[in-house]
């Protein structure tokens, strides 16, 4: 239907060509609303954006205008080399690197594996503790907070360190239950067929399912690094010492300095700091998007 | 056939005879097994860092504790406060409008968008469109509330400075206490549509084409197919990313929190940032856990219902 709907015929001269209309045309006038929308909330989106970077490169005394001029007519970089100066900046984009990363390892690998068996595999119980995830994804984060940090600094020595970030993140009830929906979406036939060539249970997990899965664990990897790298509640009440933290209590601090300043440069924090996540979003999008596209969750 | 059989079963020989994959019983089994070993390192994690400290602070809900005296016993009676405690039932009556505007404008926007875009599915244009709409996704909740409080400033803020080129009066989005609700749920929606979106991106990709095609050649076009085809084909995604969103909404903290601490007067205080305050800032840790506790009672129900609902409406393949 795509293809044929994507043809039009034209005459050239005494010929009749057919050519195919590009993917971006519009062709009828749903496709035309569908547009508008689209480049409307495309420009809602990226306004409050531009208006960070224009304005990170505003000097502190021009930080605000109106009306607000969209494209900056003097390029100052001093706020963002001041960024330097008031925190250890180098230092606290690694840590949320690392914290980051391992997160999103740890989640990819316990949250396919839990949600394959709450898919797929049975045994006795299983459904009661599917309730029991689902319940922990409704725990009030911020409720448990307070013991969480006793048992990490408690039980497992490690307050004010990285791992006190990592080892609370990695079991996931959200991934969890995503995987379990884009598990369930795959047809039994395609077990079948393998138990019947042979393959052993785990092989069924690893060479049937989890490729067909990859567009669930894109999406999860995307939101995992973002989340992680945005948090902000955890590391203010976990860590203490100034060199060990992330990113954005680097950037909170940062506010508290500035308060009575400019606010340029606490925006060139925020443009330096979300600079790596956007890399990675663009990088990944591709993954992500071709895994969404050719899944084996279309057939 | 036969000899893949046999091949298939010789590798497995190391295994007891109990679990033995030639044989139906012994099949289950292995499943069993797996599954078991499949589920530890989540139940152990969740056990240790999200289990574990609910109950505890389910048991600080029955005590009254402030860090400078050790925790005693009071039974129920941070749980009679909190109901007589006009402050709670606002925060918790905040919460739920703000939740209801947010999630409405997601899931309408989010389904809108990732429809309209698959319409232009292979092209660079939608690349470029899908990237611009998340990036705010990528933005800490911390940088885009100090950006959006700015940007809805009254007197020097971007937004009313177009309303005012269209003609529209000064809306006072953060010092009014009728407005702000509904401007921190705008910017909420701001930060999150990119998230809902990917979510339903997802759902529409797995559409069953040739469902879609044989309904167009039976000459269902337009809302019609929308509404009678399209939206039932894609309700698991939908329950999914309402359940979803409904449960991250009602335990709203960041957006709120650095736009507006709660005000003016306590027009937009959300429950968590009741509980928030009544830890770290007034230290009754005992008083703090009942008002979450209630809050999370509050949730689980909320969700169960949507689940309950959704039998009427959902539709699996």
């Amino acid at each position: 239907m795509t293809v044929i709907n994507r043809l039009s015929t034209r005459r050239r001269g005494d010929e009749e060509v057919v050519e195919r209309i590009p993917d971006w045309m519009p062709r009828n006038a749903a496709d035309w609303l569908a547009m508008a929308f689209m480049v409307a909330i495309g420009m809602l989106t990226i306004m409050p954006i531009v208006w960070v970077m224009t304005t990170s490169l505003r000097t502190p005394a021009e930080s605000f205008t109106v009306p607000p001029e969209w494209l900056p007519e003097d390029l100052y970089f001093g706020n963002y080399l001041q960024v330097f100066d008031e925190i250890p900046f180098v230092y606290q984009m690694g840590n949320s690197f690392f914290v980051t990363l391992s997160t999103v390892v740890g989640q990819l690998t316990t949250a396919t594996l839990a949600g394959y068996t709450f898919a797929r595999l049975y045994f006795p119980g299983r459904d009661a503790l599917f309730w029991v995830v689902l319940a922990t994804l409704m725990i009030p984060y911020q409720a448990t907070l307070i013991p969480l940090f006793v048992i990490i600094s408690k039980v497992f020595g490690l307050a004010d360190t990285l791992w006190s970030l990592i080892l609370p993140a990695l079991p996931t009830a959200f991934g969890t239950f995503l995987l379990r929906q884009y598990f369930l979406q795959i047809p039994v036939e395609y077990e079948e067929a393998a138990m019947m060539d042979g393959a052993n249970q785990f092989q069924i997990f690893r060479r049937v399912y989890l490729p067909m899965v990859a567009p669930g664990m894109a999406i999860l990897a995307v939101l995992a690094f973002n989340g992680k790298w945005n948090d902000f509640l955890t590391p203010l009440i976990f860590m203490n010492t100034t060199s060990r933290f992330p990113i954005t209590l680097g950037i909170n601090d940062l506010q508290r300095y500035m308060m009575t300043g400019s606010i340029s440069v606490v925006l060139a924090a925020i443009v330096m700091a979300t600079l790596p996540v956007v890399i990675v979003y663009i990088f990944g999008q591709r993954y992500l998007i071709e895994g969404l596209m050719v899944g084996g969750l279309k057939g | 056939m036969a000899s893949e059989a046999t091949l298939g079963s010789g590798r497995r020989n190391w295994l007891p005879a109990w679990l033995a994959g030639d044989t139906v019983q012994g099949i289950r089994r292995q499943r069993m097994v797996l599954g078991v070993l499949f589920l530890l390192p989540t139940l152990i994690g969740l056990i240790l860092f999200v289990l574990g400290p609910i109950v505890v602070a389910v048991a600080m809900g029955f005590m009254k504790w402030n860090v400078f005296r050790p925790p005693e016993f009071v039974a129920l009676k941070n749980f009679a406060r909190l109901f007589r405690h006009d402050l709670v039932g606002n925060s918790f009556g905040n919460t739920f409008v703000m939740m209801a505007m947010t999630v409405g404008m997601l899931e309408v926007f989010a389904i809108a968008l990732a429809l309209s875009v698959h319409r232009f599915a292979r092209s660079r244009l939608a690349y470029f469109f899908r990237t611009v709409w998340f990036l705010p996704v990528l933005l800490s909740g911390v940088s885009v509330a100090v950006t959006l409080s700015y940007m809805f400033h009254t007197d020097f803020g971007v937004v009313n400075y177009y309303l005012g080129v269209l003609g529209i009066d000064k809306v006072p989005w953060l010092v009014s206490s009728d407005v702000v609700r509904f401007s921190v749920s705008l910017a909420t929606v701001w930060r999150n549509l990119g998230f809902t979106f990917i979510i339903y991106l997802g759902g529409v990709s797995a559409l069953p084409q040739e469902i879609l095609e044989a309904a167009t050649v039976d000459g269902a076009r337009g809302l019609k197919r929308l509404w009678l085809i399209t939206l039932p084909l894609l309700s698991p995604t939908i329950l999914f990313a309402t359940v979803i969103d409904v449960i991250r909404l009602l335990q709203f903290f960041d957006e709120p929190y650095v736009m507006t601490r709660g005000g003016p007067g306590d027009s937009s205080r959300t429950a968590v940032m009741m509980v928030y305050d009544t830890a770290f800032a007034n230290l009754e840790f005992g008083y703090a856990s009942s008002i979450s506790v209630v809050l999370f009672l509050i949730i689980l129900a909320v969700t169960g219902f949507q689940f309950l609902l959704s039998k009427r409406w959902v539709f699996y393949q």
